[in-house]
């Protein structure tokens, strides 16, 4: 088992797949596959690829038939709120994981704002000593940038990247001082570990709860302005090319900041960015109901900043899309707009809505959506899941017809506050394949499929 | 109509009739005996999150007058200091059957929640910086009062829009009767995008003797120290109302309490343009008006009578 497993990664024990998929077709861009095929995972290990009725599985595997459905390398969200330790009422490590197997993701990046923050290497092997018994598919989890998130001292980097930190980070806050960051830039060159930005001024954007602009004035609700992000992202991809640093822009939501990644990449700087399904499919008139599903931060924009989002994912000025799952229980939901805790879930649908959004619509290919959700975990340093032979299987059996309302079955997640929450999308998650397990199936496909897993148990 | 959450909400014959019932309560509020049995057993709760006078009295006259029996809840003091949340509050009061809510509160968007929660009538009251209904209702009803109609005629908005709950009902509310609407004050304490309202902005009073009705709106000392404004005293001498600037023919409105000196110079307010005065009187008809609109007019075919129901 940990042959296979990447030291940033952790995850529960789990049985290893013995698993036969015939007649699903694949997509692998990266591997270069595009087709109908059966596979066969043995063992946990993708073992055989072959055309339909080539393939003789063993009497153990149990088996699936995929015809009519997709199968792709599982997904890798660099960005997701597992709320422990400390908001457990929120999401713990077993919800928030389970909930990523149910989106199709076969590792997920924590983020450290919890409480304890993930400041101390104590914390930290503390966190990845739970995730070892509960996590449902490989976790791994991100340190803090300064001591409590409080921007006054930096954390033992070295340290916590000794004890496993795959990153740093003090998302939800931004590192307001440009002395600090440059601190931080400066000793990541010995330390290691991308730093992960959440770029906001808060000078800017006190006293705010959505976009500024056109709804925003009408409704009387404090605006944040787009300028509080994009100076952020312009000033400190200018610190991480002047110190030769590299940061992960976190969550981009507006035009400037695009532009102001795309003049970075140009210049050579090691930025990567990000961008959410909510940011790609939503903008402030989503707003002016007062969901307040529809609170997060940064806040949904204008159709010309999500257009210019769409246009830089497809660019390759954003490298990936990263969910920002963000759970919050229902009672702090359930409160007037501008009180309510900013953020929306987003794991369980997150392939449906850029399907729905972006391939259906035609905008890009499914190759292209395949790419966007598997590579970001290469940022920090985790290896992209790939159909090859011989490796640990990471796989997501996808059925991209079905159309389904989300949360209609509820959610895996602890929490509620999906922003999709009602929506029609299409596309659903039947099977995920996690490092080489089965991490979830899909209710309905599970009982349709059952006559084959009594079999498999006999 | 079920509740009055925002003046969007009304269209413009609901203005009209609402207005009307305002201008036929008015004439009884003349007599000796102001009182009408037309809500006799009903409840109407007053659920007020802020400090308010003239709204609150304005609305328990208003119920008193139409024979409802009010009950008056503000938070200091109540359950809510002891944390209890806006939702469990809202449904403890429910459990009594007001038959109306008038929620008060610095909460955008709070009174539709409330109307999730029960099954009273729910007034907005104002909520944070979004929307004062009755006040925009109270401003036509006076404004038609005194022009007959609203189309055509061209009414300045002028002082702190960015935090005015005043302001954005207003805005639409006269819209929605044919006015056209321009707002003036510093560009700090103007909405950006505030055009998407259908306004013309201007960052000075030159041009306000074109405007057939001056709407001056409270300026808040703390918006200095929040450096919205260097000082009143500059405040005062770019967009003070005086009788220097305030056109002869023009109407002068205020949404009370009045900064004298600052907002308006002493004079203007008690000169014969001045709507002030008509303003505050209007306050208790219109939101009789309302009352009855939401607890009377719209169930007038109830077909459970309220007796066989409880």
């Amino acid at each position: 088992m940990t042959r296979r497993r990447e030291q940033l990664l952790v995850r529960g024990t789990a049985a290893e797949a013995d698993l036969m998929i015939t007649g699903a077709h694949l997509i692998d861009p990266r591997a270069g596959i595009d087709g109908v095929f059966d596979v066969i995972v043995s063992d946990g290990q993708l073992a055989e690829i072959g055309e339909p009725g080539t393939l003789t599985a063993g009497p153990d595997a149990e088996k699936i038939d995929g015809s009519g459905f997709h199968l792709f390398p599982a997904f890798v969200d660099p960005h997701i709120h597992l709320r422990t330790p400390g908001h457990e009422h929120k999401e713990d490590i077993e919800t928030g994981t389970r909930s990523a197997a149910a989106g199709g993701f076969c590792a997920v990046l924590a983020m450290p704002n919890t409480d304890p923050v993930v400041d101390s290497a104590s914390v930290m092997r503390s966190l990845r000593e739970a995730a070892r018994r509960e996590a449902r598919v490989p976790v791994g989890f991100l340190a803090a940038i300064t001591v409590g998130l409080d921007g006054q001292e930096l954390t033992a980097m070295s340290e916590l990247r000794a004890a496993g930190a795959a990153g740093f980070t003090d998302d939800g806050m931004p590192v307001e001082s440009a002395g600090m960051l440059r601190k931080a830039l400066q000793y990541q060159q010995m330390s290691g570990g991308v730093l992960a930005l959440h770029e906001e001024d808060p000078s800017l954007s006190a006293g705010g709860s959505m976009n500024e602009g056109a709804v925003n004035a009408v409704l009387g609700i404090g605006g944040i302005p787009s300028t509080s992000e994009s100076t952020m992202v312009a000033r400190d991809a200018a610190l991480a090319g002047y110190e030769g640093g590299t940061v992960h822009m976190q969550h981009l939501s507006c035009a400037e900041s695009v532009e102001a990644i795309r003049e970075a990449k140009r210049l050579g700087y090691n930025v990567t960015t990000e961008v959410s399904p909510h940011h790609l499919c939503f903008t402030e008139e989503a707003v002016r109901t007062l969901d307040t599903r529809m609170k997060m931060n940064p806040p949904l924009r204008t159709e010309a900043d999500r257009q210019a989002l769409i246009a830089g994912l497809i660019d390759g000025t954003i490298d990936c899309i990263a969910t920002d799952h963000a759970p919050h229980s229902a009672h702090e939901k359930e409160v007037p707009f501008e009180q309510a805790p900013m953020g929306t879930t987003g794991l369980e649908s997150s392939f449906a809505a850029c399907y729905t959004e972006l391939v259906r619509s035609g905008l890009m290919s499914i190759e292209m959506l395949i790419e966007k959700m598997t590579c970001g975990g290469a940022i920090f340093g985790l290896q992209i899941p790939q159909m090859t032979i011989g490796e640990s299987a990471n796989l997501v059996l996808v059925d991209l017809e079905q159309e389904w309302r989300v949360g209609e079955d509820g959610y895996e997640s602890r929490s509620e506050n999906c922003a999709f929450g009602g929506r029609m999308l299409h596309g659903r998650v039947l099977l995920t394949v996690a490092d080489g397990a089965v991490a979830y199936r899909q209710r309905s496909f599970a009982l349709s499929a059952a006559p084959d897993v009594d079999e498999a148990a006999q | 109509m079920k509740h009055l959450l925002s003046i969007e909400d009304v269209s413009r014959e609901d203005v009209e009739r609402i207005c009307a019932r305002a201008a036929a309560f008015s004439e009884n509020q003349q007599r000796e005996i102001k009182k009408v049995p037309a809500l006799r057993g009903r409840t109407v709760l007053n659920l007020f999150y802020e400090a308010s006078t003239r709204t609150r009295s304005s609305f328990e006259l208003a119920a008193k007058r139409l024979s409802a029996d009010v009950v008056n809840f503000s938070a200091s003091g109540s359950s809510t200091e002891k944390g209890e949340s806006l939702k469990d509050t809202v449904q403890t009061l429910s459990a009594h059957r007001p038959d109306a809510i008038v929620v008060r509160c610095p909460w955008a968007g709070a009174p539709a929640l409330v109307a999730e929660w029960t099954d009273a009538a729910i007034i907005n009251a104002g909520d944070g910086k979004h929307e004062h209904p009755t006040q925009a209702l109270l401003d036509i009803y006076t404004l038609t009062r005194r022009l007959g109609s609203l189309d055509g005629v061209k009414i300045w908005v002028v002082g702190d829009v960015l935090h005015s709950r005043v302001a954005r009902s207003n805005i639409l509310g006269f819209q929605k009767m044919g006015a056209q609407v321009t707002v003036a004050g510093p560009p700090t304490l103007l909405p950006r995008d505030i055009e998407a309202m259908g306004v013309e902005v201007r960052y000075s009073l030159d041009d306000l003797h074109e405007a057939d009705v001056v709407y001056a709106l409270r300026m808040q000392n703390e918006r200095m120290q929040q450096a919205y404004l260097p000082s009143m005293r500059e405040y005062a001498s770019l967009f003070q109302i005086d009788e220097r600037r305030l056109g002869a023919r023009s109407l002068l409105m205020h949404p009370g309490p009045v900064n004298r000196g600052v907002e308006l110079s002493d004079g203007v307010v008690d000169c014969p343009q001045s709507l002030i005065l008509e303003q505050v009187a209007a306050g208790v008809v219109v939101r009789m008006a309302v009352l009855f609109e939401l607890l009377a007019a719209s169930r007038a075919f109830d077909p459970v009578p309220e007796h066989q129901s409880a």
